[in-house]
């Protein structure tokens, strides 16, 4: 027992205590108590970052058994899985309130499917991928369902429950043929049998995980679960299911890719090949007709999962690297979009149809352009941050070859802006009906701000993100 | 006894594709079933119980003691998952009187 190092998992410990002890908190002292749990909880995420700052980041370290791995692509990937943390639950604070969910177990349970995340992100063993991954989906089923007396919650909380069972289901079968062919379930270890020789079995492993994985990150033909559970979700737990989730588990892919089956390159190269290029054109056209800003909003996070689908089809350092420039610059932008989403309120209710926005301009003419900004971002529009998000992806898939997956991607891009810019033409085009109630607390204000900074200044200074996410991508190879 | 005592041998191909029908069954089973969310939930289980059989053959077969600790992890995991599903479908039922696969779709397109 002399060697039990339990520093690299720190981060996790402390924040499993935190909710546990918030947890019990809450039981006592009831839903009032909803808001200081809250803003614990974003204290206890600051500390647990300070936590991953004091980490070696130079070195890999593996604890655990080698079940749970700490190295500079861990801790680039956990900063921002906190930060999206963050921002989730400051947004949601003002908005459970107004939707009257403003139960305890609200914020606890986004530190749970928190700690989930940042397991899954260290995991380097199927046994801890597997736990770390149910953590985090156990807690967004409830999530998905916590409006317990409105019918479309718990359809959604439903469906994302059967949905995600089956790709567990699908993910642990394939995990149980790479075990039986490898004879490990160390990724590895894997990784090192599979060199010396492919199996059928493995293949067919591989397949199943990648069936998987492609659940959770929401890739084409495995979409069907996000548009209805986008919807029927409360908006703060939309927009944390937007913001979050799929950077966790594009992390997981990324090892489990790059390091585990590393030697089926080839074969997994072409699966994701045809994984993006239908996650683009679905996602894009089927935005094109929806009517509710969140079906919309979902549709937009399928399609930008096509984008990071072709980093990892480019491959290699610079592909990762392109995938961890993208994926911060899309958390921020939807942080604030769904900012301005949670503001459309009137008659204490939440408006979630796209004409809701009418005359956005007239009655809240910052709030409007501000949304502009962000939607422009969205849709790639130098020089806002969502542009260079893109340019780097496309670069990377043309740097690697892959060319017709470029220009598939720029062109399904610009039918994209259409729904992008739609949003844009509906507030200051269209006639509405009158302002929105409710108001604004500060930590949304907050929120929505700094997305715009960064959205508007990243052109001024890329370097240091672009720099941490190739020192990030360099510690996968 | 002759009847059974044809020779029969049972080794790990046999598990292995005891295991495949399982989960193809519970695949097929959440797909094709119209009827009853309580037996997707069935379904659920019984893929995830293939996936067992599956884990404990090949530890058997390697004499790996980590496929046999995998499969305790997921019934564990199983039995959270089962008591989440049914917590859902519960409330899920009290709004709409009716767990019929049918009526879970007020939101499409």
């Amino acid at each position: 027992m002399d060697n039990l190092n339990l520093f690299p998992i720190l981060p996790e410990l402390f924040l499993a205590i935190v909710a546990m002890i918030l947890l019990v908190l809450g039981v006592f002292r009831g839903n009032d108590a909803t808001r200081f749990i809250s803003w614990a909880s974003v204290g206890a995420l600051t500390i647990a970052m300070l936590m991953l700052g004091a980490q070696d980041a130079g070195s890999s370290v593996s604890i655990l058994n080698d079940m749970f791995l700490q190295d500079r692509f861990t801790l680039f990937v956990k900063f921002w899985v906190i930060v999206g943390l963050v921002m989730s639950i400051a947004l949601s604070v003002q908005a459970i309130d107004q939707d009257k969910i403003a139960k305890f177990e609200f914020p606890v349970l986004m530190l749970f499917a928190g700690i989930g995340m940042l397991l899954m992100v260290s995991a380097s063993d199927m046994l801890s991928l597997y736990m770390g991954l149910e953590l985090q989906s156990l807690s967004l089923y409830v999530l998905a369902a916590i409006r317990r007396n409105h019918v479309a919650s718990a359809e959604s909380g439903l469906k994302y429950f059967v949905l995600g069972a089956i790709s567990s289901g699908m993910l642990l079968f394939g995990i149980s043929l790479v075990y039986g062919f490898t004879g490990t379930t160390n990724f590895a270890l894997i990784g090192e049998t599979l060199s010396s020789g492919l199996s059928l079995g493995a293949a067919l492993g591989l397949v199943f995980i990648l069936a998987g994985l492609a659940f959770k990150i929401s890739a084409v033909p495995f979409h069907m679960w996000t548009p209805d559970v986008y919807e029927g979700a409360p908006t703060p737990v939309t927009a944390f299911f937007a913001i979050v989730p799929k950077l966790a588990a594009l992390a997981l892919l990324a090892r489990v890719l790059f390091v585990t089956f590393e030697p089926f390159q080839e074969q997994w190269t072409q699966i994701l090949w045809i994984l993006s290029v239908a996650t683009m054109v679905v996602s894009t056209f089927a935005a094109l007709r929806q009517e509710s800003i969140k079906r919309l909003l979902a549709y937009s996070s399928i399609g930008n999962m096509g984008y990071v689908l072709i980093g990892f089809v480019a491959g290699g350092e610079q592909g990762l690297a392109a995938v961890l420039v993208y994926m911060p610059i899309y958390m921020i932008m939807t942080a604030g979009v769904f900012g301005v989403v949670m503001c459309m309120r009137r008659d204490d209710l939440a408006l979630e149809n796209i004409s809701d926005l009418a005359g956005m301009s007239k009655h809240h003419p910052v709030l409007a352009y501000v949304m502009a900004a962000l939607m422009f971002s969205m849709s790639g529009i130098p020089p806002l941050a969502g542009f260079f998000g893109k340019l780097i992806i496309f670069q990377a898939a043309v740097a690697s070859g892959q060319l017709v997956l470029a220009v598939i991607g720029v062109l399904v891009s610009v039918v994209a802006a259409y729904y992008y810019l739609r949003i844009i033409k509906t507030m200051f085009f269209e006639e509405g009906i009158g302002q929105f109630e409710g108001g604004m607390e500060l930590s949304r204000k907050l929120i929505i701000g700094l997305s715009l900074l960064f959205v508007m200044l990243f052109i001024f200074n890329p370097s240091p993100l672009v720099e941490a996410a190739r020192a990030a991508a360099h510690s996968l190879f | 006894m002759e009847l059974f005592d044809i020779g029969l041998n049972i080794g790990l191909a046999h598990y292995l594709t005891l295991a495949a029908i399982l989960f193809t069954l519970g695949v097929f089973g959440i797909f094709l079933n119209r009827k009853n969310m309580i037996v997707i939930l069935m379904c659920i289980e019984l893929m995830l119980l293939a996936v067992n059989i599956n884990f404990v053959a090949f530890s058997a077969h390697l004499g790996d003691l980590v496929g046999q600790i995998f499969s305790l992890f997921i019934l564990t995991v199983a039995a959270a998952e089962a008591a989440i599903g049914l917590a859902i479908l519960v409330t899920f039922f009290r709004l709409k009187g009716s767990i019929a696969v049918e009526d879970i779709s007020s939101m499409k397109g």
